[in-house]
């Protein structure tokens, strides 16, 4: 286990390594001066020349790159132009607000895509496995802006349920805070929970035809114990590494549904950061979600090692 | 009589051979969902086609006097906050999506199958390389890569279709890669290299045709995708410039007036759904015929 633990951390550097080239390039290779774009309207040739000074572009790109990458490593991801605070505070101070959105999301996914796709399993060929088919081509078709703004049409506007968009935290006020994100992480889960359900039910439908199914059955016992204790608990450790996946998928769902709910999380600073032109916090950005997505992936991979047996060898 | 015993036993077999593509075809066929997906892809193509001929109004044309109707007998899906007829402009918006969506899969596929197949062909260093390029594009998420292209290259339709596209290509580049790596060790492939063929040769005319299949149901999935990315960076700003109607720009609008015209959120976004399941369908209906364990 630790040599397979090894191996995948030494995989993870020339990935990282990369991923850091990518994004450094971003700015750089594509059109745009982003001097000129950071001196805005004027265009100032005193103030252009100082920007390429204090931001080192007017050197050679592989000293630039070792003087950000070097910074990187240091905690020091930049600072933005416009809100003149450091990318790394920026990113700190949303992230916990993502990281609840994200939380939700996977709970409602999983326990939506968990009980259809084991129901649609065990009912296969029925109206309930017809339904479930048609679920999963909804949660792929459906683009999660729209249901979102759907959704506040019906509960925040018609109903008026639940508040159409803001965010409160948890720790001022607990029930208020999960009435301000309920909608948005549906919207965040309803995808995932498609894609768990279609998991859910192919592993359910290979555990259900297995000798140990049979050997269960036959031994007498209810079919609900032979679903329950036997064919889920083998067919759901696929599934919950799985999860662990989805979770790095909501960072980019987060995007939009932050957008459409005016929540102050992860993606809106993104998609303002774009806006405004604020290239060191849409690198740093994009860096920490890279990141935080290979964690994950190497956190679901060890997830199934660690729960199948078999691979540990 | 040896002679006639062998061919009778064999006339039957070539009598009903055929083409491993017609067999997909009949297969596909036999799919309704497919063939669903397939007649809502036409009537879309259609309608973005015929737009100018079809559309009620001009998809431009404001009206002071009508702004924000409900949808009435003069205007089917209501107006927009200037006035605009919401069908006309739903049926122009189709050109967007649409284009989108099938020219950033071509990019993915222009630049992801050739680096693909080099990588898988030639491997070594030369794939060492490209798999951990591929890789650092995989590691970021798809749409916040797309975001990240848009916001340098600039807010407009060609620049968010080249950000989806190469935020794509990674996909198409892991795929042909993975597809060449199985192929190249077949019978027919190492008979190619045995006559002398040149690797570039083998690789075009004798590994491509053979991985088109998987290719293609790709494409498909990945031109589903495409829309709803061009949707969302429309949506957030970053796709189709105003005053060009595009469906995600149209949701983008109607953000604002949730309350007192929800139908110009309903129309834009149920044609995006509509759009996207039909090449979902038809993904899944072309991804089961090409299965060679289905029968």
């Amino acid at each position: 286990m630790l040599t397979f633990l090894g191996k995948r951390l030494l995989q993870l550097i020339p990935t990282l390594f990369f991923v850091s080239v990518m994004i450094f390039l971003l700015q750089h290779l594509l059109p745009g001066d982003p001097a000129l774009a950071m001196a805005g309207e004027e265009r100032d040739p005193a103030v252009i020349a100082q920007i390429r000074a204090q931001y080192r572009l007017d050197q050679p790109l592989p000293v630039q790159y070792i003087a950000w990458i070097s910074g990187v490593l240091h905690g020091d991801l930049g600072e933005s132009m416009r809100m003149k605070e450091s990318v790394l505070d920026l990113v700190l101070q949303k992230l916990p607000v993502t990281a609840q959105l994200a939380a939700m999301a996977i709970v409602i996914s999983l326990t939506i895509g968990i009980s259809t796709g084991v129901l649609t399993a065990v009912k296969k060929d029925t109206i309930w496995d017809y339904a479930g088919s048609v679920f999963a081509l909804w949660g792929r078709s459906v683009p999660s802006f729209w249901l979102g703004i759907m959704m506040i049409v019906l509960f925040a506007v018609k109903l008026d349920w639940l508040p159409a968009s803001g965010y409160v935290s948890p720790w001022e006020d607990f029930w208020q805070s999960m009435a301000s994100t309920i909608m948005p992480a549906f919207v965040l889960g309803n995808v995932s929970a498609a894609v768990m359900m279609r998991h859910t039910r192919s592993a359910m439908l290979d555990a259900l035809g297995s000798d140990y199914v049979r050997t269960a059955r036959a031994k007498g016992l209810s079919e609900r114990s032979v679903i329950l204790k036997h064919a889920m608990r083998n067919a759901l450790t696929p599934v919950i590494t799985l999860g662990a996946l989805e979770l790095g998928a909501f960072l980019s769902g987060a995007v939009l549904t932050e957008q459409i709910f005016s929540i102050p999380g992860f993606g809106k600073l993104i998609v303002d950061s774009v806006f405004n032109r604020d290239y060191a916090v849409v690198q740093g950005v994009v860096l920490v979600t890279a990141t935080v997505y290979i964690t994950l992936n190497l956190i679901a991979d060890v997830l199934y090692v660690l729960v199948n047996p078999r691979l540990r060898a | 009589m040896a002679d006639v015993a062998f061919d009778a036993a064999l006339a039957p077999d070539t009598a009903t051979v055929e083409s491993p593509a017609r067999r997909a075809l009949r297969r596909l066929v036999r799919r309704k969902g497919a063939m669903l997906g397939l007649a809502i892809i036409a009537l879309f193509v259609a309608a973005a086609v015929l737009a100018p001929l079809i559309a009620p109004y001009d998809p431009a044309a404001q009206a002071w006097t009508a702004v924000r109707k409900a949808p009435s007998w003069a205007h089917w899906f209501g107006t927009d906050e200037v006035g605009r007829d919401m069908l006309s402009r739903v049926i122009f918006g189709a050109r967007a999506s649409l284009l989108a969506g099938v020219i950033s899969v071509c990019i993915a596929l222009g630049i992801g199958v050739p680096l693909g197949l080099t990588a898988g062909y030639v491997g070594g260093f030369v794939d060492a390389l490209l798999s951990r390029l591929t890789d650092a594009m995989l590691a970021c998420p798809y749409l916040i890569l797309a975001i990240a292209l848009a916001a340098f290259l600039g807010p407009s339709l060609g620049d968010a279709m080249i950000a989806i596209g190469v935020a794509t290509t990674p996909i198409f580049l892991r795929l042909t890669r993975g597809q060449v790596m199985a192929v190249k060790v077949e019978d027919y492939v190492e008979a190619a290299r045995a006559v002398g063929n040149p690797g570039w040769r083998i690789a075009l005319v004798h590994i491509l045709p053979n991985i088109l299949p998987p290719l293609a149901v790709q494409a498909s999935l990945s031109i589903a995708a495409a829309i709803i990315a061009e949707a969302s960076l429309s949506f957030l700003g970053l796709g189709e410039q105003p005053p060009d109607p595009s469906w995600g720009s149209m949701l983008n609008a109607a953000q604002r007036f949730m309350s007192n015209a929800p139908w110009m959120a309903l129309w834009p976004g149920l044609a995006i759904f509509i759009t996207v399941m039909s090449f979902n369908l038809l993904g899944d209906g072309l991804r089961d015929a090409l299965d060679p364990r289905e029968r």
